[in-house]
């Protein structure tokens, strides 16, 4: 992998500090006219999402990351891993432990596409798309006529994410959610 | 930036009238000073052998000459004017600096240089003020030596700390492996950089001056209190590095020792050694008259004049978009 030294930095570049896979999120350029160059530099940890502000000497390098987003179908999990195949054709196919799917798990619908950002060929993190649509499985009854007035109930979907809904969701009725803030959208028609 | 407005100007179109009135109060500032106007090569025959800064390489090929190096400064052939007895001259011309890039710098800035002959480091910070002073309608400047400087806001005393204090000082900012190779400048730097330089000039401006001798670049230099001092200034207005100048160096034999400690740091660092210009150390050796030197940055003068808090919203081309 090339390494980066710093009048190469850019965000979005991602790099290994610490032996952890970063990505640059800003680096700003300070150096007295006759007088040593120093990038302070605010890195993104890709395994822990922890932020690193550090300085670093003109010239200094980091070595490159071997990290890049990919487009996957979730398929199943045998219960240690999720398994995820390239939508490009190649049928290629990635196992993704608990760590790298973290919280997303409860987003995971067979069938769906995810981003899986590789780390030296490995899954580091999925990330799901903005929206899902999802099927309720679990909800108190519904009011009948009460679409307009507020009130929020619990409702569990097939992944068993539990969002807040309005008191005429239904069993069976499918749902589109934000999955960053995890809200409920509105109903699909099916 | 998308692709579709790459073509436009960053500068708004009062930053575009705003330098052209700025130059046209230059050129004013120095006719009513008799003050000649020069133009000497942006592209010269050597670069810089300061290990601070890099040169950027030219590709020429004419008259059976090769090679060529964008200026970093007009410093060396504006000298080689006065030796030549031009008397006080100055000029605005672009500058050239290899990997400086963020939102106070350019790989390519405009410098209005100008040199004062018979002025000392003192006498020029006064005209400095002048110009300063009546073009950004600001208050005078007041004058702060590097040692107090440092002392007052990061809490070290230059001259006397020792380098594990130093170092324990810049742990701060950087782990203790990267302070490995760094020399008490390097680190004296990175103090100035992000303890110092942030709160200078933020109520008045400030001349920071009486540099350590080892950073005197071309500054004559003097014992002031017991140490050695660089006859050497810097203005700084809200936090912004304004102006380099110096009472000039005339010594020959000392300007040829300092490119070649120059030239061992390059390549202690693994830098490149950069050869040094023998037209401008003949014209040292004719003779430099005492003279006084300034270069001051234009774009960040502007910057100042309109508030501007990125030096891309006073270029019409800065170089994402060149």
């Amino acid at each position: 992998m090339a390494s980066y030294s710093t009048n190469e930095f850019r965000g979005g570049l991602k790099v290994l500090f610490e032996g952890d896979p970063c990505i640059i999120l800003e680096n700003e350029f300070v150096k007295p006219g006759k007088g040593q160059g120093f990038s302070r530099v605010r890195l993104r940890n890709l395994m822990t999402n922890r932020v690193w502000d550090r300085t670093f000497k003109s010239n200094e390098s980091l070595e490159g990351a071997d990290v890049m987003d990919q487009d996957m179908e979730y398929l199943y999990t045998d219960g240690q891993f999720w398994h995820f195949m390239l939508t490009d054709g190649s049928f290629e196919q990635y196992a993704a432990d608990g760590k790298a799917v973290g919280d997303t798990l409860k987003w995971l619908k067979e069938q769906d596409v995810y981003t899986v950002t590789l780390f030296n060929g490995a899954p580091l993190t999925i990330t799901p798309p903005n929206f899902v649509e999802l099927e309720v499985v679990e909800t108190d009854p519904g009011m009948k006529g009460d679409t307009a007035q507020g009130g929020s109930k619990p409702a569990t979907l097939s992944t068993g994410a539990v969002v807040s809904v309005p008191l005429f969701i239904t069993i069976g009725e499918v749902l589109k959610v934000d999955t960053r803030t995890g809200e409920y959208m509105n109903r699909v028609k099916s | 930036m998308s692709n579709a407005d790459s073509w436009q100007p960053s500068a708004a179109s009062r930053a575009l009238k705003s330098r052209a009135q700025q130059l046209s109060f230059v050129r004013g500032f120095f006719a009513q000073r008799q003050v000649l106007e020069v133009e000497t090569p942006v592209l010269g025959r050597c670069g810089v052998t300061d290990p601070n800064l890099s040169s950027i390489a030219a590709r020429v090929s004419a008259a059976g000459r090769q090679g060529g190096w964008l200026q970093t400064s007009p410093e060396y052939h504006m000298k080689r004017l006065l030796a030549a007895g031009c008397g006080d001259i100055y000029q605005v011309t672009k500058v050239f600096r290899d990997g400086e890039r963020g939102r106070r710098h350019n790989p390519e800035f405009s410098m209005l240089e100008w040199y004062r002959c018979g002025f000392d480091d003192q006498t020029l910070m006064n005209e400095v003020a002048d110009l300063v002073c009546s073009w950004l309608d600001c208050l005078r400047p007041h004058t702060l030596s590097y040692r107090e400087a440092l002392r007052r806001w990061a809490h070290i005393d230059p001259f006397t700390c020792t380098d594990a204090q130093l170092h324990a000082r810049c742990g701060q900012w950087m782990e203790p492996q990267q302070l490995v190779g760094m020399s008490r400048d390097d680190c004296l730097d990175l103090l100035m950089s992000f303890a110092v330089e942030p709160r200078l000039g933020l109520d008045c401006p400030v001349f920071i001056h009486q540099y350590p001798a080892s950073q005197a670049s071309l500054a004559r230099t003097s014992q002031v209190g017991g140490f050695a001092v660089a006859h050497r200034f810097e203005l700084y207005i809200n936090g912004l590095e304004l102006c380099n100048g110096y009472w000039e160096l005339t010594d020959a034999d000392e300007q040829r020792r300092r490119f070649a400690a120059d030239n061992r740091l390059r390549q202690a660092r693994g830098q490149a050694a950069m050869e040094q210009d023998d037209a401008f150390l003949a014209a040292m050796d004719s003779g430099l008259p005492d003279c006084a030197g300034v270069a001051l940055g234009l774009d960040r003068l502007l910057m100042l004049k309109l508030g501007a808090s990125s030096i891309d919203e006073v270029l019409a081309f800065p170089f994402a978009r060149a």
